[in-house]
């Protein structure tokens, strides 16, 4: 009795193994296919970008569209983070006596990290979600197809515009973040302990140099290229009516996101390789 | 008999037929197109005749509107040929299959008219990329489109604000934009009161006649089949059951050409 049980305890720890394995191998599968398919549109997407027609008049659009509208979003996320920094920092700082280094400390912070990776954010969410529902929509109502059947390479007019936009977006869109928060990093510094605008600055940037500000802003441009390039991917293989427009748009926020912040880690490696 | 067998069939319909020698402008040969272990398009051959509109019938997921994206090169087909003004698609590349697109309009079943223009800005599309046209040129060519679908006081219109039967006449609108020899059009009159989907008609035969253009039509109304087609192409799970005249359908006593006809009347 006590054998037959044990055999078929065995048996079901098989099948869950079995089972789990055949999950991973599916999964794996799925990730594969899925690179391999992105590898195919980043392919059409390198090709379109360098032929003629170039659609300037639409890249202005998506400039527009995800440049100037992400700006009051982002200038908010800029700020608040500026002001989140001069508190806790404050705090930290003064365990140390060291309530000086508050203007280097949050200008540091800004432009080398907070910065940047709060506008990829941020522009992940806002300009993810839009594209993704946008080509989503489009492609289940067939607006894709009828530009294809016009003639026209849908990868130029939508993919390659949206992703350059993007690339061109994100670095002017970390400056204003930058500059908010630095900003609100001293209203909220100097209401704690009056400092004025131009001693903040002048401290704040005295170890600074031009590599400091550079790199982490050019940074960017790679979140703007991981950004626009997963989401029109995302958007242009939908399938399943409305209800795979929801899923591509969900997608496109997660997995830019995603890529986002595994780029900015291997970057922040990469940059301080580069400019130590 | 149904109501509709007894309107009468376009005088035209045997036209094409009559004259072998007439030159094809779109002709399948044995094309086959599969998604998964589904065959949707098992052998099908057909020719169209500059000037000819054939009337493509069928019950739903018969490949239908997938004939019309195997032959506008939105979809590929697995095995046959397909050949535009004597052209095999296949062989082509990106750039000379959109020289074939240029000659064909593809009116879509919802229209798709593109959701951020306006109606005056989606039939200029295609002349904006595919023609010298000034843009005063453009906007006369978009308001003579727009006359002949009689859509003039919709220019400034949103596809968001106009309705279903509007955006058909716009869709067919931005399909003519070019002036194609093919005319290629999905489902024309679904969705459609019958007021609607018999002006839809009359525009399609007036447009027809204008162009001599060589027009696909998929449809599952026979009525409207026997309005503007000379020829009909009846399918049955992805094959094509019976081709010919509208009489010569009716006429037939194959028990699914039969029972096709009782069930559209």
């Amino acid at each position: 009795m006590q054998v037959k049980s044990s055999l078929q305890a065995r048996e079901s720890v098989l099948f869950v193994m079995q089972s789990a394995s055949t999950a991973n191998v599916s999964t794996l599968n799925r990730s594969l296919e899925w690179f391999g398919d992105l590898g195919t549109f980043s392919w059409n997407v390198i090709r379109a970008s360098v032929t003629k027609p170039f659609e300037f008049r639409e890249i202005v659009r998506q400039l527009d569209e995800i440049g100037s509208k992400s700006l009051p979003l982002v200038a908010c996320a800029g700020a608040a983070v500026g002001a989140v920094l001069a508190l806790e920092s404050r705090h930290s700082l003064a365990r140390f006596g060291a309530t000086s280094m508050l203007p280097a400390a949050i200008v540091f912070s800004v432009i080398h990290e907070m910065g940047p990776v709060v506008t990829g954010l941020v522009v992940a969410g806002r300009v993810g979600a839009g594209i993704g529902a946008e080509l989503g929509s489009m492609k289940v109502t067939e607006q894709i197809d009828a530009i294809e059947a016009s003639a026209v390479n849908p990868f130029k007019l939508l993919a390659v515009t949206r992703i350059l936009a993007c690339i061109i977006a994100l670095p002017l869109l970390t400056l204003a973040a930058d500059f908010f928060g630095v900003l609100t990093g001293w209203v909220a510094a100097t209401l704690v302990d009056p400092i004025t605008l131009h001693r903040f600055v002048m401290k704040g940037f005295a170890g600074a140099s031009f590599s400091d500000f550079l790199a982490p802003t050019f940074r960017t441009a790679v979140f703007g290229l991981i950004i626009g390039l997963v989401a029109c991917f995302q958007g242009m293989r939908t399938e399943g009516g409305t209800e795979g427009v929801g899923r591509s748009t969900t997608s496109a926020v997660v997995l830019s996101s995603l890529f986002v912040i595994l780029a900015d880690v291997v970057l922040v490696k990469l940059i301080l390789v580069l400019f130590p | 008999m149904s109501q509709s067998i007894l309107i009468p069939a376009r005088e035209s319909n045997d036209r094409a037929n009559a004259n072998p020698a007439a030159e094809s402008v779109v002709a399948l040969r044995d094309v086959h197109k599969s998604y998964g272990a589904q065959k949707v398009v098992d052998g099908i051959s057909l020719t169209v005749n500059r000037g000819e509109t054939l009337a493509v019938l069928g019950r739903s997921g018969t490949g239908k509107s997938v004939l019309l994206r195997l032959i506008i090169g939105l979809q590929k087909p697995d095995s046959g040929s397909i050949a535009i003004h004597g052209q095999e698609t296949a062989s082509l590349g990106l750039d000379q299959m959109n020289l074939l697109r240029v000659k064909m309009g593809f009116l879509f079943q919802q229209a798709a008219l593109y959701d951020s223009l306006t109606v005056e800005q989606n039939i200029s599309f295609p002349l904006e990329r595919h023609t010298n046209m000034s843009k005063a040129e453009r906007a006369g060519r978009v308001k003579e489109l727009l006359a002949s679908v009689g859509m003039e006081s919709a220019l400034d219109k949103m596809p968001s604000d106009i309705s279903g039967g509007m955006k058909k006449r716009v869709g067919l609108a931005r399909a003519l934009a070019l002036r194609p020899d093919i005319l290629l059009l999905d489902e024309p009159t679904a969705g459609l009161d019958p007021i609607t989907s018999g002006e839809i008609d009359e525009l399609i035969l007036k447009l027809q006649e204008e162009n001599n253009m060589a027009s696909i039509v998929v449809t599952h109304d026979l009525l409207s089949a026997k309005t503007i087609a000379d020829r009909i192409a009846l399918l049955d799970k992805g094959k094509v059951a019976i081709e010919g005249s509208f009489e010569d359908l009716a006429a037939s006593k194959d028990e699914f050409v039969t029972e096709f006809f009782k069930r559209d009347s």
